[in-house]
């Protein structure tokens, strides 16, 4: 019997939801770690059972908690995150040195073969791995090392690594975004790493094509096309057919270009979804009508989806992670408001339903299919 | 035996319920010496290790800015680990409590 489950991270615990095939009546269990700020929550493609969650609070830090029966008990697992060798400096808001400190893991990428293997997005961005179920961290020191690390300079949430995008076809290739620094990519498995913010233009920095200092906001890959790269930026969003080499706008007709989490359909490697949100000053949706749009052309060309969601005094925000797609054959999208609602459409966004209402805010949501 | 009160989320992490009472390894501090607050805290995490790096920072043994450290009255956040710690607190008459400091709203 196959089903859905999603894993939905919020301001004040995690939770797990679940559903058969049909998607029509969901369960709900939870707050796991009650109070605590739940960043991400990911399982493993190589044992759906085996699952990763970001504890954090601003008192306590930061804990990594890992199930191994799909999310019904959980274990904490190492917390120490510590840089290699002397981190050094990037840039402050107000452009001065700061000293490179770790706040909080935003991002838990597990490994597409090994369960055990996770690659772990932080703040102040670096990329961290663990190859024993995250009972110890590594930092991959060659992204915080490139050249360019000491004029990287926080966005408004802080100088994060929120992105991490694996390459199926290839063990070595893997792409990362971090605010307000940009996109790069690895292709010898994190040793070394190289910018790939070519084609991004972003008036909000003095050199708008600069090759870092973009706030790239997320990426999203269909896993049978590698190469082909969507991204919603800070505003604009974008597509790469070069792996990242060059970047073309396809924002198209949107209502505006702004907003945070972008997604590929399961089965349509050019049908993507993005939830456009009114300004980087105003991060509610436009005009009080919460609207996924959805682009059936790779970008260009958007039509609104918007039967099941609220088209009126509607004000939320959708976070960069909180928006997720199932594989079922009636592909499944998912996304979590600031306002405590999930939203899931089984019919590839054509119609919507709140699957719960009343969560804290939601800052992420991954989902799985299960067979 | 020094009794030691932790905040909610830090029991919760821990599996305790109320207070936790650990031993303080004698002459940790050198022979005949006081128990300090550091002592104190190597011995908590020793005996809890989940909690490593939720009270103080893994490497620079730094509190953590929202935590605080009262004993018989008095703050001790901002004493020194070598600060021997009070005789009702070694004797385990009195609980050193370890306080999630109130802020947000």
């Amino acid at each position: 019997m196959s089903g859905v489950r999603l894993l939905v991270g919020t301001r004040k615990g995690a939770f797990v939801v679940t559903s058969d095939g049909k998607r029509e009546r969901w369960d709900v269990t939870g707050p796991h770690f009650g109070g605590w700020e739940i960043y991400h929550m990911k399982g493993s493609p190589a044992d759906p059972n085996r699952m990763y969650a970001s504890q954090g609070t601003g008192w306590f830090g930061q804990l990594i908690q890992r199930s191994s029966d799909g999310g019904k008990t959980w274990e904490p697992v190492g917390n120490k995150f510590v840089y290699d060798g002397v981190p050094g400096t990037h840039q402050w808001y107000d452009g001065t040195p700061h000293p490179w400190e770790f706040k909080r893991v935003w991002h838990l990428e597990p490994s597409l073969t090994d369960p055990d293997t996770v690659f772990a997005g932080v703040e102040d961005a670096a990329m961290f791995r663990t190859v024993d179920g995250g009972q110890t961290w590594q930092e991959l020191p060659g992204l915080r090392n490139h050249g360019s690390g000491s004029r990287w300079q926080p966005g408004a949430g802080g100088l994060c690594l929120h992105t991490i995008v694996l390459d199926p076809s290839n063990a070595k290739r893997m792409f990362i975004a971090i605010s307000a620094a940009g996109a790069f990519r690895t292709d010898d498995a994190g040793t070394t790493w190289r910018p790939i913010n070519q084609g991004l233009k972003s008036q909000q920095i003095p050199d708008p094509t600069a090759e870092v200092g973009h706030c790239v906001h997320r990426i999203a890959m269909h896993p049978s096309r590698p190469r082909v790269l969507f991204m919603q930026k800070h505003w604009d969003v974008m597509r790469s057919d070069d792996a990242g080499e060059s970047w073309q706008e396809v924002s198209g007709n949107l209502p505006t270009d702004f907003g945070f989490p972008i997604g590929v359909h399961a089965h349509e490697p050019e049908t993507i979804y993005v939830v456009p949100i009114k300004s980087d000053s105003e991060h509610y949706p436009p005009d009080g009508k919460l609207r996924v749009y959805r682009s059936r052309t790779g970008g260009h060309e958007w039509e609104a989806l918007t039967n099941g969601l609220p088209q009126r005094d509607c004000y939320v925000n959708v976070l960069r992670d909180a928006m997720a797609l199932d594989e079922l054959d009636s592909c499944g999208v998912y996304f979590g408001t600031t306002g405590g609602q999930v939203y899931g459409s089984a019919d590839g966004g054509d119609h919507w339903t709140a699957i719960v209402r009343d969560l804290p805010a939601v800052l992420s949501v991954e989902a799985q299919t299960l067979s | 035996m020094i009794r030691i009160e932790l905040p909610a989320h830090l029991r919760t992490l821990a599996r305790v319920g109320g207070e936790v009472e650990i031993d303080v390894p004698p002459g940790a501090e050198g022979a005949g010496a006081e128990v300090t607050l550091g002592a104190l805290l190597d011995a908590l995490e020793a005996t809890y290790p989940v909690l490593r790096g939720t009270i103080r920072d893994h490497v620079t043994e730094k509190r953590r800015p929202f935590v605080r450290f009262f004993a018989c009255q008095e703050d001790l956040s901002h004493e020194l680990p070598d600060t021997p710690l009070p005789r009702a607190i070694t004797s385990g008459a009195e609980p050193f409590l370890i306080v999630g400091a109130m802020a947000g709203g």
